[in-house]
């Protein structure tokens, strides 16, 4: 949103930026006044957008190697990996690739939560945002049934069994979603159209989620509102730009250590076990990436209430912004606030990591225990430490260190009037 | 603050790890063997890797397949290596079904580098009925569909003693120690000097053992080779980037007066 209208230098570049102002855009997307005091966490936004190139571009290659039939995909992806040209290696990529997008998405998502991110007057990208995570899960779970193992098979029976659990028509949704009586042929053709699907509709998503980021600018670690631009700002390019490199390529060397030194560290074996309807693996468990959710699902002995409240953890994260009651949005002077933040780190986690193992004994416990402190964090722990917390004094402007000396600036009252 | 919740979470992190021995009493854990081709810069012993068709030759395929690998991949690089004489009379060795003709009968020919490994029986169920009720895994990718992977192989493959006392096993069902459940179907098909290494080595179980895993490990991963020796470029590149963009940035933001 710089003050400035840009107009192209060149004649020819003035004929068609009238018609088209893609030029405009260039020039918005460069200037584009960022706050300078962004951190690394704050990268990732640029680290998920390549996260999802990757997986588009090796995609769309091993979906010309790859044939979604039953009886053949098991074998295709074995040509993949021995007889195309660097088969292995594109295929590795889009396998780790999904983990390092969740490992990259769910670092994202807990900076927002950090940071106060959701807050007003960014809800839209919050909830644009989670979007994107929905259609994540779905594109990563369909993704895993195409190899056609044993894990591909399990998992997918597991997940659609879920929607038997409604009431009355459960059977029937589920018979549909199959396309058979069981998972078979008709439910693999349709996940990989479904998988080929999904990563486009994240692309227009991603598009509209950078859209309303633009609109009120970037949060950032004081999580005060600023002047754009001002001292408090620098222009997306080269100094944004040139730090998101920097991090990326951080990123891309662990990426790498996954793909070329343990490519299948983070998938299961069973999964190199050609799917097999009469034989169920002694554990079926989801991707790692999953496994938190797993776990709530687990936790409930009705399978009804445990699909609700699997859903209900993930359909929470949309009305955060109004659950959340505080009136400053950085947990930096959130005293309080801050501690619960590291506690539900901590109970996610838990979660995952009980999400891996039978669910028995102490397992069922501490999932059971996670849930509950889950769901308590959000609908309790938010709307009350937010009215209870005394803050920290927060500064008037990222330049000045200057502190405003009360709880309750008149900066976080206005921030409090918007809402 | 953060520092110190970071170590909070860290720590209680393990704490939740080391619970994880309690769970898993029963199975006992794969020997760990230093496989050549382990860690960063591992390679395949080609020696051990030619030992390792033999054994699977004259033992394993007998009843185990082998679908998805070609007799080609015999002689590429990164595997046994064997020279482009040797893989012809590999192929040549096997009868393999084709067809149909121009009369429309299916006939047997030799066998070429091109076609894929044999299989010894004509589908699953073949197999099945073969070998008392259990089907001998395909073994392409068995390395990679074990938990424990290597390591795992070769500890079964020696892990066949006498059933502890109590135990009382059927027909046909043998006891191992590595073996999940302790119950195999698969006896104990290596005894020492079983098969005639060509090129002298003893061929003691253990040494039988170690070159068909080796063997099958190469099945499962052929391109493991490339991957490491891209891998070690691909990540030197990636970090002599990241420090020329470090030091741009450095010099980038130097221009405003603000940390990084």
């Amino acid at each position: 949103m710089s003050e400035h209208e840009y107009t192209p230098k060149s004649k020819a570049g003035k004929w068609f930026n009238d018609r088209l102002p893609l030029l405009t855009l260039g020039a918005h997307l460069t200037d584009y006044p960022t706050p300078k005091n962004l951190n690394y966490w704050w990268t990732f936004g640029g680290i998920l957008t390549f996260c999802l190139i990757t997986q588009i571009v090796t995609g769309i290659v091993l979906a010309m190697h790859y044939v979604a039939h039953a009886d053949l995909a098991f074998a295709s992806v074995e040509h993949i990996m021995r007889d195309v040209n660097y088969g292995w290696l594109i295929r590795y990529i889009h396998s780790n690739g999904a983990s390092m997008f969740f490992l990259a998405v769910y670092i994202h998502i807990f900076r927002s939560l950090f940071y106060g991110s959701y807050k007003s007057p960014r809800e839209v990208i919050w909830i644009i945002g989670l979007m994107i995570y929905l259609l994540m899960m779905a594109a990563a779970f369909m993704g895993y049934v195409l190899p056609w193992g044993q894990m591909s098979f399990w998992g997918a029976t597991v997940i659609t069994n879920l929607f038997s659990a409604i009431p009355l028509v459960g059977d029937s949704i589920t018979t549909w979603l199959w396309g058979a009586y069981s998972v078979d042929n008709p439910t693999l053709n349709r996940f990989f159209s479904l998988h080929y699907l999904i990563p486009f509709l994240i692309l227009g998503l991603v598009v509209l989620h950078i859209w309303a980021l633009h609109v009120p600018g970037n949060n950032n670690p004081v999580g005060i509102d600023i002047k754009k631009p001002s001292k408090d700002t620098v222009p997306f390019h080269p100094y944004i730009t040139i730090k998101d490199a920097f991090a990326l390529l951080v990123f891309m060397i662990i990426f790498a250590g996954f793909v070329f030194f343990t490519p299948n560290v983070l998938g299961h074996s069973d999964n190199y076990i050609p799917a097999n309807p009469l034989v169920t693996p002694a554990h079926i468990v989801p991707e790692w990436y999953l496994l938190p959710f797993y776990a709530i699902l687990r936790s409930v002995p009705d399978k009804l209430g445990g699909v609700i409240l699997m859903f209900s953890a993930i359909f929470i994260l949309f009305v955060l912004p109004w659950l959340d009651t505080s009136k400053v949005r950085s947990a930096v002077f959130r005293p309080i606030y801050r501690q619960f933040f590291w506690i539900l780190v901590i109970d996610v986690l838990m979660l995952g990591y009980v999400g891996a193992m039978p669910a028995e004994g102490i397992y069922l416990v501490l999932a059971r225990v996670g849930t509950i402190y889950y769901f308590l964090h959000f609908i309790v722990v938010m709307p009350v430490v937010g009215y209870l917390e005394k803050t920290d004094p927060i500064p008037m402007s990222i330049s000045e260190p200057v502190l405003t000396g009360g709880a309750e600036p008149s900066l976080a009252r206005k921030i409090n009037d918007k809402v | 603050m953060i520092k110190s919740n970071i170590k909070l979470l860290v720590l209680s992190f393990l704490l939740l790890i080391s619970l994880k021995p309690l769970q898993s009493a029963e199975m006992v854990d794969p020997i760990k063997v230093e496989w050549s081709f382990k860690g960063l810069t591992g390679t395949f012993d080609r020696a051990s890797l030619q030992r390792g068709f033999q054994v699977y030759k004259e033992v394993c395929a007998s009843c185990h397949s082998m679908q998805y690998l070609s007799y080609r991949n015999l002689g590429e690089p990164g595997g046994p290596e064997f020279s482009e004489i040797e893989v012809k009379a590999i192929a040549a060795s096997f009868e393999i079904e084709d067809g149909p003709d121009d009369q429309g009968e299916m006939f047997t020919r030799p066998g070429k580098p091109s076609d894929k490994f044999k299989n010894p029986y004509p589908n699953v169920k073949a197999a099945i009925a073969a070998n008392g009720g259990a089907y001998p895994p395909d073994m392409s990718v068995l390395v990679k569909a074990r938990k424990g992977g290597a390591n795992y192989i070769y500890s079964v493959l020696v892990g066949y003693e006498d059933p502890p006392p109590g135990v009382t096993l059927d027909d046909g069902v043998y006891y191992n120690k590595y073996m999940i459940g302790n119950k195999i179907k698969m006896p104990n098909n290596l005894s020492d000097g079983l098969v005639e290494y060509s090129d002298g080595t003893e061929s003691t179980v253990d040494q039988m053992a170690k070159d068909v895993t080796t063997f099958l490990a190469w099945a499962a991963e052929p391109e493991l080779e490339e991957r490491h020796r891209t891998g070690v470029k691909v990540i030197i590149y990636l970090i002599l980037l990241t420090i020329l963009v470090y030091l741009s940035m450095k010099k980038i933001w130097s221009r405003i007066d603000s940390e990084i």
